[in-house]
């Protein structure tokens, strides 16, 4: 079924790039005009449509998953085109976030229930000595929406408590935040610890803020950098498939 | 005539261009300050940096400094469990400034932003934030602040308020200053504020003066600058950054020297920049260059 929302296709004409509008066009190719709606209203950021809708779908008989795929989450992926090309910012990004989250409130019980496995685990917090979580908590937002489970320790996490949160959780996966230049030393310093109680090789860490950049990520040993929330998922994706490590690089 | 009876805002107005100062974090860790620590404790735990930081910018020639109370409201420092010394906290920042003020100079009480989204975004209220910057920008005036300099700001509704709490509560001169990221479609703040929005809400919100902090390093900030200056005949500050750093042998480094940017810093002055200094990476070695072109250059 092609898109027939008139709302969602106008959105679809901001993903100007033929192949990549070719390929979230894609995401609807299934989805009842119900989904549509629900992707519409996440975009548009609004919690109450999205919660109500989301409801309406589960009790008409939409299974989660369906929901989550062609509602959710295919509207997010506009979110993040518009994000990443200056088109919205971060008060339209966290408000499409906080509708998201009240879909998710409806879907995570049934997923959690079914026993269908989450893509994977993933430990997210801001390092020590940095108290700033905006971007951490809108890539937590983004990786719940994209179904991983996340573990968030908050700010200034200690590397100590990253290296309990990943055995404790055997998270394939760890995301470490830093806004201030003075702290993203402790980046470093955390990848080490995980070098030196042998736990490197276990784990992939990526590692974003705003003053970070490639170079610094490859400096400091991580296996990726992520320059927003949506290479967070990206990145996360892409580690938890590794015929695909290859491609990781590109993201960022 | 650079007596100090004379405002900041006259001495731009007969046409001199001032020279503000560098960072602050950076010396205040290179002085002992912890990654991660809480700089705005330093006024009380090490009175004696904090002069030595506003000592350093004014030998290096500043015509102003800014305090050591960025992160000074009650909602940056609750997350120290600092929330009782607020009011303590900024009136010795200003203190310890004034104290090392030669005549002529200016202390610049820095206020940063509160780290919080207003309603319906986050949790805090308009109420509540206007109350926390009042609190900030009337002690930093009894310390002996001249100058409220509101920096760092993304959001154009906490960056009015902020503006509103210093014109209603003190009378201090307002300065204040966004930092933008370059994007696919231009200079936008995180929240999506244009520089051309900046000057012109900000001059709108009351500010004396507006401009750019952060962020960025000095090529970017002249296209920032001459952005503003299309877009208000209001005075203009720009605090630079000495580029965006790179990690080497697990230290922060800053790629743009002294000299580079003191030569860029002269393009600033040439664009129509009144106040003009350094942020993140900046410290007296760059004031100190920057001041000694611009008195070469008065020679010629």
């Amino acid at each position: 079924m092609p898109v027939t929302n008139e709302v969602l296709e106008s959105e679809l004409g901001h993903v100007t790039n033929p192949s990549e509008q070719q390929h979230i066009r894609s995401l609807w190719d299934e989805a009842d005009p119900l989904m549509q709606d629900i992707s519409v209203s996440l975009i548009k950021g609004d919690n109450n449509r999205v919660d109500q809708l989301t409801k309406e779908a589960l009790e008409s008989g939409f299974t989660a998953n369906t929901i989550l795929d062609e509602g959710l989450i295919a509207g997010m992926a506009i979110v993040g085109v518009k994000f990443r090309d200056n088109l919205i910012f971060v008060p339209e990004v966290l408000v499409a976030a906080r509708a998201m989250k009240a879909g998710m409130t409806h879907i995570e019980p049934i997923l959690s229930a079914s026993g269908i496995e989450p893509i994977g685990t993933v430990i997210m917090g801001t390092v020590k000595g940095d108290l700033h979580d905006i971007g951490k908590n809108l890539c937590i937002m983004m990786l719940r929406g994209a179904g991983f489970t996340v573990i968030d320790l908050g700010v200034d996490t200690s590397p100590e408590e990253f290296i309990e949160a990943v055995e404790d959780n055997e998270a394939g996966v760890l995301g470490m935040s830093a806004l201030l230049t003075t702290t993203m030393p402790n980046m470093g310093r955390t990848i080490d610890a995980f070098e030196e109680v042998e736990m490197r090789d276990f784990v992939k860490i990526m590692v974003g803020g705003a003053p970070l950049s490639q170079e610094f990520a490859d400096d400091m040993g991580a296996d990726g950098y992520g320059k927003d929330a949506i290479s967070c998922v990206d990145l996360a994706k892409a580690f938890m498939n590794p015929e695909a490590e290859h491609s990781v690089s590109s993201i960022a | 005539m650079n007596s100090k009876s004379q405002g900041i805002l006259e001495r731009i107005s007969n046409g001199e261009v001032l020279i503000s100062d560098g960072a602050t974090g950076t010396f205040l860790q290179q002085n002992g300050l912890e990654p991660g620590g809480c700089p705005e404790e330093f006024n009380v735990s090490h009175p004696e940096i904090v002069q030595k930081m506003a000592r350093s910018y004014f030998n290096a020639g500043s015509d102003m400094v800014l305090t050591n109370s960025f992160g000074g409201t009650r909602f940056r420092q609750s997350h120290y469990g600092f929330a009782d010394k607020v009011d303590e906290f900024n009136r010795l920042a200003a203190e310890h400034a004034k104290s090392q003020s030669p005549p002529g100079t200016f202390v610049c009480g820095s206020v940063g932003p509160s780290g919080e989204f207003l309603e319906p975004l986050g949790s805090v209220s308009k109420e509540e934030m206007y109350k926390a910057f009042c609190n900030q920008v009337t002690s930093l005036e009894k310390g002996g602040a001249d100058v409220a300099v509101i920096e760092t700001m993304t959001a154009l509704d906490e960056a009015s308020i902020a503006i509103r709490a210093a014109k209603e509560k003190t009378n201090l001169t307002v300065i204040s200053t966004m930092t933008f990221d370059k994007g696919p479609r231009g200079y936008f703040t995180m929240m999506g504020v244009t520089p051309e929005q900046a000057a012109v809400e900000l001059v709108k919100a009351g500010a004396d003066i507006v401009g750019t902090n952060c962020g960025n390093g000095i090529d970017n900030m002249i296209e920032i600058a001459s952005m503003m200056r299309d877009a208000t005949t209001s005075p203009l500050l720009v605090h630079s950054n000495a580029g965006i750093p790179s990690l080497k042998d697990g230290e922060i480094l800053y790629p743009e020297p002294p000299d580079f940017m003191a030569e860029r810093f002269m393009r600033l002055k040439e664009i129509g920049v009144n106040i003009i200094g350094g942020c993140c990476g900046t410290g007296p070695e760059h004031i100190s260059a920057f001041s000694k072109l611009m008195k070469e250059n008065k020679g010629v």
